[in-house]
């Protein structure tokens, strides 16, 4: 990510009102979580299971990059205190971000990577559908622009998901762990926080409660074709959109801002 | 003594514009890609306004870069360059030349209307893409994702070579 003044978002000729204004945690929260899913994956490059998987996940790791970076362009701008994208991204704590729990989980093995990403992509292209037609118009616009991507992504995921389940013993094992391990994660995705509720209110955040009926849709019929149980009765896990983490976050973001703490300012 | 350049003008602005190219698909302009939305002139001040192939598309700060070096060449220093992202740019404004270009240099151009819009079509069949090298029909997908953002990978099952195909993103 680098700072380009010649190129400033797409709003930046108005003001923000007041109502954007209060936008701002939200769209934070947004970015927070696609700049760190773009890094777990990107952890990945050069390790895939085979070349074409590799570069798969480096793709997406770039999709996910580029619509945090529009997220944080946003947020700076929202904010108005001078902050830039890079600001926003590298110099802040493992508190101040905002992203759910689910995206910072480590990647774990190849199943633990899919389903992790399967289950995010079903609420990623669920929400971005919703915030294409919001009443924000550059939050439209980034959806917009999103969302044709992440219609790739989610049937690259569904697509492991139903070769892992319906694979081998071993590839089923690792799946089902990866459930197993991952799925208290899930709830938090569709459980507004304090912040999403007031803004709720206001109709800037989708009704996650529709998104979780379709992203439940989705789930259940994808495990089927992969012969995997929906679990149920899981106690769900959450706190990351509050800035409570899990350990991983800390260590990821150790390595994700290393170069700007070291050397502040640091350009190429 | 300084030369006294003409002031600017949009249609020779945009015949300029047909001297950048794409720096990760250099046959192609950035007009063959349709990512100059919008060229403006308002006295000394120039806008020129692009679109995003691909949200992370590392080529969009080159491009805008070659952009500002063309056109400061010509004289232009008062230049604003917008970043739009909505309406999202589509392979639907790829031009007929462009995408003929793209065929010529070993990379198989959109086929229209086969954008990934059914994220249930699971497994379904590939899209029929023609090889670029010995235009056989005879192929199959590798991968969705490619060399690039904006690429799948292909192979030829005649010639048997690799190939990149321009997914179409509409």
């Amino acid at each position: 990510m680098m700072t380009d003044s010649t190129m400033p978002a797409q709003a930046t000729a108005a003001a923000p009102s007041e109502a954007q204004a209060q936008l701002f945690p939200f769209v934070l929260q947004l970015a927070d979580t696609s700049l760190i899913l773009a890094h777990r994956l990107s952890e990945w490059c050069g390790h895939g299971p085979i070349l074409e998987q590799d570069l798969a996940m480096a793709n997406i790791a770039l999709d996910f990059l580029g619509e945090a970076r529009s997220y944080y362009q946003y947020a700076a701008e929202l904010e108005g205190k001078g902050r830039s994208e890079d600001d926003l991204a590298y110099l802040r704590s493992a508190v101040e971000y905002r992203n759910p729990l689910l995206v910072e989980q480590p990647n774990g093995d190849f199943a633990g990577t899919i389903v992790r990403q399967f289950i995010y992509d079903c609420f990623h292209y669920h929400l971005l559908l919703q915030l294409k037609s919001g009443p924000d118009a550059q939050l439209a616009a980034i959806a917009e622009k999103s969302v044709k991507e992440a219609a790739y992504h989610i049937k690259w995921s569904a697509e492991w998901v139903i070769r892992l389940g319906d694979g081998t013993e071993e590839s089923r094992r690792r799946v089902e762990k990866a459930i197993e391990n991952l799925w208290r994660y899930t709830g938090e995705l569709t459980t507004p926080s304090a912040t999403e509720q007031a803004l709720q209110a206001a109709g800037f955040v989708p009704d996650y409660a529709a998104i979780r009926e379709q992203m439940d849709a989705h789930i259940a019929r994808v495990f089927e074709e992969a012969t995997l149980a929906v679990p149920v009765g899981v106690f769900m896990q959450k706190g990351g959109k509050d800035g409570r983490h899990t350990e991983h976050l800390g260590y990821l973001l150790a390595e994700l801002q290393y170069m700007q703490r070291t050397y502040p300012g640091l350009q190429w | 003594m300084v030369e006294q350049l003409a002031p600017p003008n949009e249609e020779h602005i945009w015949q300029l514009l047909e001297g950048v190219s794409d720096p990760e698909v250099p046959v192609l302009s950035i007009l063959d890609l349709g990512i100059v939305r919008a060229v403006r002139v308002e006295g000394e001040d120039v806008h020129v306004t692009i679109t995003p192939t691909y949200s992370g598309c590392p080529a969009m700060n080159v491009i805008a870069t070659e952009i500002r070096l063309l056109l400061l060449a010509e004289g232009i220093t008062k230049l604003h360059i917008h970043n739009q992202l909505s309406p999202a740019w589509t392979t639907d404004w790829m031009s007929q030349a462009g995408r003929r270009k793209l065929e010529e240099y070993g990379i198989a151009p959109p086929v229209d209307g086969t954008a990934t819009g059914h994220m249930l079509n699971l497994f379904g069949k590939d899209t029929a893409v023609r090889c670029p090298l010995c235009k056989s029909d005879n192929t199959h997908m590798v991968s969705q994702f490619g060399s690039t953002a904006c690429k799948a990978h292909y192979q030829c099952d005649d010639c048997l070579e690799p190939f990149d195909y321009f997914k179409c993103h509409a």
